[in-house]
């Protein structure tokens, strides 16, 4: 029995060494998985080759907003890369882990990378689609994520109401579009990936409405031979902000490595892996050809996320008024 | 066994009247069970070894080897290296404050342990958030002192201990109230010590259900998803366990990989059944080895 719980104290132990106190941690959001697999070790090789250190970096993934709560309630997050600066906003109001201008610490708004949302259809683009009022059309199905609990589904909204207003066309307007657009959808998933899995994997409705880096991924994934990516007239460009968490590195005293990691997203070899990864590069031009693509920020077309936040997706705001009708 | 004449008519009519069925009826109804046990578990059973072999035995071992899913693997077993000791003390140690003696609260204190049967096991992990996450009432504390419990290997070990609490106890505390108390009378009367009363007299009485118990809360302590999922931080390589490190790898489209580790997990549960049956078998033997000791005597 000694020697059981003995030998159970030296495991316990052993893996709780084995997290060494230069590691980095890096709480990301659900479609960025592919990505920070190639970032990592090119920026754990870089380092290693200006300091002369060796660190290791730990990822986490999951549904953005689901991430940052999990570093408000105090997962030890060096650095925290989102799909929208919501997200990270919550970590200065709720919880006082950063200060309130965290986004003019880095180049662009810390907005390393940004991807337009888009459409997937299947191969032949059998339903026709080609713009934002196809996808009302009486019979088409459309996959979205759901707008309360994913980044991702709240940029499809935005855009769904920007294609609108971003035209010219009113509020009630926008608001009876959306309204309309939410009847074709069958199932909310929770996240990004979720709602690719039902549209891929379970060959769920007509029309995809994510991300262009995961429709490329997606491709990638599937095979060319099974869908379609389709570039709407305009839509809304998701911005992807990384952030510092001060208190986490002061307290691990990893600060020097978090922000050279961090400013190596916006180096050009940090922005070259992005744009590998279909993420569109924001500071550097890597001479990577992206579709040209007619777009709007969640900034020029609601004001501000905290203003978007508000009117839509709060409790009782728009969305929900119109998921109950 | 010297059963009299009057229990083996019993028996005899109790075995006509189970099969006096018309015979369609009988034979659609077995039919009908095994059509739905093939459906619902043999199938997907079936199809958890399928999927996870698709790509062929090289792509599964190397799943299996990969780092984060060691990891993962070895991070299930502290846990479970951790709470099924735990929940065998305390088990046992409930089971019998409860079976043994009357006290105030007793009916309190089953409910109490039943608590983690009730309750979701998403609603056990935020409880631990609540308590130890930053925002929670030990937060403050805990940073001050630099003790990690939640996102942490503490953290899913509590969650862990939390949702298994019931197995042992709900298991020995029917068991330990029909044995009564005679025989721990008779040893403390013939002079033994607390303690070698409950080695020599207790314990061996309720060996099978012990056994059983513990089966069950390993299975549960290796499988469980939810309230780790809340606690865990999903750190891969540090704070994943098996369950979470599937639900990864599926979500990275990585299906073969994701079954490979399902597989393993699939097989502890079928290596559960059979120490199970196992356990049931010796304690049914067990039980009747007991009647007949009391017949004869």
């Amino acid at each position: 029995m000694r020697l059981y719980s003995s030998g159970l104290l030296w495991l316990v132990l052993w893996h709780g060494l084995s997290v060494q106190a230069a590691d980095l941690l890096n709480a990301s959001y659900d479609v960025s998985r592919e990505f920070y697999k190639e970032l990592n070790p090119a920026f754990i090789q870089y380092w290693k080759e200006k300091t002369g250190e060796t660190i290791a970096i730990n990822q986490s993934h999951g549904g953005s907003s689901k991430q940052a709560r999990a570093v408000v309630d105090g997962l030890e997050a060096d650095v925290i890369t989102m799909n929208r600066s919501a997200d990270i906003d919550i970590l200065a109001d709720k919880a006082k882990l950063i200060p309130a201008n965290w986004q003019s610490r880095l180049p662009n708004n810390s907005v390393a990378t940004a991807s337009p949302t888009v459409f997937l259809v299947r191969k032949g683009n059998p339903k026709h689609i080609k713009e934002w009022e196809d996808l009302v059309r009486s019979g088409v199905e459309v996959i979205i994520a759901n707008p309360k609990t994913s980044g991702n589904g709240k940029y499809s909204y935005l855009a769904a109401w920007g294609s609108v207003t971003q035209k010219g066309g009113s509020a009630a307007s926008a608001q009876q579009f959306v309204t309309n657009l939410f009847k074709h959808v069958p199932v909310l998933d929770a996240g990004g990936r979720g709602a690719t899995t039902t549209f891929a994997q379970r060959a769920l409705g007509d029309v995809l409405v994510t991300f262009e880096n995961e429709v490329q991924l997606i491709q990638q994934e599937f095979g060319e031979d099974k869908f379609e990516a389709v570039y709407p007239s305009i839509t809304v460009l998701a911005e992807n902000p990384v952030a510092l968490v001060d208190k986490v590195v002061d307290k691990k005293g990893t600060r020097k490595a978090a922000q050279a990691y961090l400013d190596f997203h916006f180096s050009a070899q940090g922005q070259a892996i992005a744009a590998k990864h279909y993420l569109r590069p924001q500071v550097v031009d890597t001479h990577t050809t992206f579709k040209k693509v007619n777009t709007f920020t969640v900034k020029q077309a609601f004001g501000s996320w905290a203003d978007a936040e508000k009117t839509h997706f709060n409790d009782g705001g728009i969305f929900d008024q119109i998921v109950q009708k | 066994m010297h059963a009299t004449q009057s229990q083996q008519y019993a028996a005899k009519i109790a075995s006509r009247r189970a099969t006096s069925e018309p015979v369609w009826v009988r034979y659609g109804l077995i039919t009908l069970t095994v059509a739905f046990l093939t459906l619902f578990l043999l199938v997907p059973l079936a199809a958890v070894f399928t999927e996870a072999l698709r790509k062929g035995w090289s792509v599964y071992i190397a799943a299996i080897f990969e780092a984060d899913a060691l990891s993962a693997m070895w991070l299930t077993l502290i846990a479970a290296a951790i709470a099924v000791p735990l929940n065998l003390v305390f088990g046992v140690a409930a089971a019998w404050a409860i079976a043994k003696f009357d006290f105030k609260g007793k009916h309190f204190l089953i409910t109490l342990i039943d608590l983690p049967f009730a309750v979701s096991p998403v609603i056990a992990g935020l409880i631990y958030v609540l308590m130890f996450g930053l925002q929670g009432w030990f937060g403050e504390w805990l940073i001050d002192h630099d003790i990690k419990v939640i996102f942490a290997v503490p953290g899913i070990v509590l969650a862990t201990i939390f949702v298994t609490f019931p197995f042992v106890a709900r298991e020995l505390i029917p068991l330990m109230q029909a044995q009564g108390k005679e025989e721990e009378e008779a040893a403390l009367v013939l002079g033994a010590s607390g303690l070698k009363m409950l080695w020599h007299v207790t314990l061996p009485n309720v060996k099978w259900g012990l056994i059983y118990g513990v089966i069950l809360t390993n299975a549960r302590a290796m499988g469980e998803f939810g309230a780790v999922s809340v606690v865990s931080g999903h750190i891969r390589g540090l704070t994943n366990t098996m369950p979470l490190h599937v639900e990864i790898l599926y979500n990275e489209y990585n299906y073969a990989a994701a079954f490979a580790v399902a597989s393993l997990l699939t097989l502890l549960a079928l290596v559960t059944l059979v120490l199970k049956t196992y356990v049931e078998w010796q304690a049914a033997r067990s039980a009747v080895r007991n009647e007949e000791g009391v017949i004869a005597s």
